[in-house]
């Protein structure tokens, strides 16, 4: 579980740090930067986190690095990250109107000042919903550690499965250890969420 | 053109949504052939009155009557909803079906009228209400006129006893309302029975038979546009078109 | 480059095997998926109480826990108790419910972005429900899906990868099985990673032509 945990933790934060610029990359930059990271979220958005996986613990070893089976998952999920976290992050500041743009720049707002003042603060919370949303998906990710032979929850079952034979039981404890984690990542993030609301705005009702 | 033959009665009407009471015991008839005319300030339950009528929204309490049935106890209330025609503010024309097929899915899918004998009645509709040659168009490459138009012409295709409109021109830029509203002037003039929420005075005034003045869930006064205008015995309704007077002038 | 040419060559009949196992489960998967994410969809925003939460319940489940979970439970979890599936078919039932609850709520969210006035309208020209859903809100919602349908399928795809694991005979298995003889690891899982990558824009490619055709003229969707 603590391993689960850590791979989640590790590649979340990889992706984020390396989606933000990304994200500002694709909103602001000139078309250069733009179609190199539409090649770079494409590929990496297209291949099989297992793929990826596997081309990164075989791959690096090739020119002289090599590192563990844990540090190569964390760095595969989380390139796969990054270029799934950049797409949320630039949907959401596209989708903050430019009239929100153009009010801070007549209130003599400087670009710089208009995005952080304006743009920002809706943004995130925009990129919020989705963003709890690629939380579970790479917690979930994380079992495919299990193919590079990393201990985590999956394979600790798997362990323990050897010794007493009850693949049900055990793997269905499993599923609900994943399926408790996600509830708990849903209901905070959700809550951060709710707290974040600005009222009033996207308020839909739904008849059923 | 009245023969006095009541084609709906609304008594005591109640609708309460949460502790908030919307309607509080309304009552009227309608007799065949009439225009009525709803006024009042907004959040007076006036469209939720319209809703109740074809229990889109379930009333609480209070009866209706569709000529000699009850529609409130009624076991098929989607027959009856067949019968009475409702034309909404924001249009409800089905967005994925052309201006034809909004006006035909009444009569092939709930009517079961063949599809042939379907597109010539609703092509009739949509003549009658000047959108033949926008018939192929979907809703959204029509205006805002056109496509209320669309949903005046699919209401009449059910061929219904009386047309529910709940403000129908509400949505639209003020140089479309007046081809809505000359559509509904000629529906009035052809004997349609129509009870009308509106805030177009001009309309209320010349073509309804009776202005019904409504606030807080309550029927204030109701009489002929004339009486009303000339001569408001409520205080309340006096305000009331004193301000409308007011805003857009005479 | 050489190398990897060398292995297309070498093993191009192994390689097409494994794509069209690939491609028969996410295609199987994904088909017996619709039809449980249009029952789970409908079944969550119209059912009464207990289909709601029938429906809520197996989808947060479903969607809570890691695929590769769901199909060891089935090809593990199941022998003991008497049953006993092949890998493919394991694998095709883990997928084809794992996708249907991803599904439904793609359908879900569809079918509640479509204004309440479709619903109303319907009703009052005195459709029943049931006619309003199939007539009205349907025929748009699954319009309006189909981006994020797309997006599912591709997920499919690259997850089908996954079998490998039970022993399903995919693409990934296959790259296993030839790597494991000429001991070119890396170059084996590039050629791979560059079929999926052909594929995947293949199949977007294709999906948005149908989005395009089956649009509906001057509605622009807010996505």
């Amino acid at each position: 579980m603590w391993v689960t945990l850590q791979i989640t933790f590790l590649t979340l934060g990889l992706g984020l740090v390396l989606a933000l610029p990304i994200s500002f990359g694709q909103v602001y930059g000139n078309k250069w930067i733009k179609a190199f990271i539409a090649g770079y979220e494409k590929v990496l958005r297209s291949i099989p986190e297992l793929v990826i996986l596997f081309l990164i613990f075989y791959g690096f070893p090739r020119i002289g690095v090599r590192f563990s089976p844990f540090v190569a998952v964390v760095l595969g999920l989380g390139f796969r990250s990054s270029a799934y976290q950049s797409q949320i992050f630039r949907g959401a500041i596209n989708s903050v109107s430019s009239a929100q743009m153009r009010a801070a720049r007549s209130l003599g707002m400087t670009n710089l000042k208009g995005f952080i003042n304006v743009v920002l603060p809706q943004a995130v919370r925009i990129a919020l919903p989705p963003w709890t949303n690629e939380f579970t998906i790479v917690l979930k990710d994380s079992s495919l550690a299990y193919a590079l032979g990393v201990t985590e929850l999956l394979r600790q079952g798997g362990y323990i499965i050897a010794t007493k034979y009850e693949p049900m039981l055990i793997y269905l404890t499993v599923a609900a250890m994943y399926f408790i984690v996600t509830l708990i990542i849903n209901r905070g993030l959700g809550s951060v969420e709710k707290r974040l609301a600005i009222p009033g705005f996207d308020v839909k009702e739904t008849v059923r | 053109m009245s023969e006095n033959r009541v084609v709906l009665r609304v008594e005591n009407l109640k609708k309460s949504f949460g502790d908030k009471e919307v309607l509080k015991g309304v009552s009227f008839d309608m007799n065949e052939g009439e225009t009525k005319v709803i006024i009042g300030p907004s959040g007076t339950g006036k469209s939720t009155l319209l809703s109740c009528i074809n229990m889109l929204v379930t009333p609480d309490e209070g009866k209706i009557w569709l000529e000699e049935e009850e529609v409130t106890s009624a076991k098929n209330i989607n027959r009856i909803r067949q019968e009475i025609g409702f034309v909404f503010q924001d249009f409800g024309l089905f967005n994925h079906l052309t201006a034809l097929r909004n006006v035909m899915v009444g009569l092939t899918k709930v009517k079961k009228v063949e599809k042939e004998k379907a597109r010539e009645l609703a092509m009739k509709e949509l003549k009658r209400v000047g959108l033949e040659r926008e018939a192929k168009m979907y809703p959204a490459q029509l205006s805002g006129g056109q496509k209320q138009r669309v949903g005046i012409a699919r209401a009449l295709a059910m061929q219904p006893k009386i047309i529910l409109f709940d403000e129908p021109t509400s949505a639209l830029d003020p140089e479309l309302i007046g081809e809505v509203l000359s559509v509904m002037k000629n529906l009035a003039e052809s004997g349609m029975t129509m009870l009308v929420v509106t805030h177009e005075m001009g309309f209320a005034r010349t073509v309804s038979d009776e202005i019904i003045f409504m606030e807080h869930g309550h029927i204030v006064e109701q009489s002929a546009p004339e009486e009303m205008f000339k001569n408001p015995k409520n205080p309340r309704t006096k305000e009331f078109l004193f301000k409308l007077n007011e805003l857009y002038g005479e | 480059m050489e190398r990897m040419w060398k292995i297309v060559v070498e093993n191009w009949p192994k390689l097409l095997e494994g794509l069209g196992v690939t491609l028969e489960m996410t295609m199987i998967a994904v088909v017996i998926g619709f039809v449980i994410g249009v029952i789970l969809a409908i079944a969550r925003v119209y059912g009464n109480k207990l289909f709601y939460g029938i429906s809520t319940a197996v989808i947060e489940v479903i969607r809570g826990t890691p695929l590769l979970v769901q199909l060891f439970i089935l090809y593990y979890g199941l022998p003991p108790l008497g049953v006993n599936l092949s890998p493919f078919m394991a694998a095709i039932i883990g997928f084809a419910i794992n996708s249907g609850c991803y599904q439904a709520e793609y359908l879900r969210g569809s079918i509640q972005s479509i204004a309440d006035n479709q619903m109303k309208a319907a009703r009052s020209l005195g459709m029943t429900k049931r006619q309003a859903i199939l007539q009205v809100i349907m025929p748009q919602a699954l319009r309006r899906v189909i981006p994020a349908w797309t997006n599912e399928f591709i997920y499919l795809l690259k997850y089908t990868s996954l079998a490998y694991i039970v022993g399903a005979p995919e693409l990934m298995a296959q790259a296993k099985f030839i790597a494991s003889r000429n001991f070119q690891f890396f170059e084996v899982y590039l050629v791979v990673a560059i079929i999926y990558l052909v594929v995947v824009l293949f199949f977007t490619k294709l999906f948005s032509m149908l989005e395009k055709k089956v649009e509906i003229p001057g509605l622009e969707w807010v996505r």
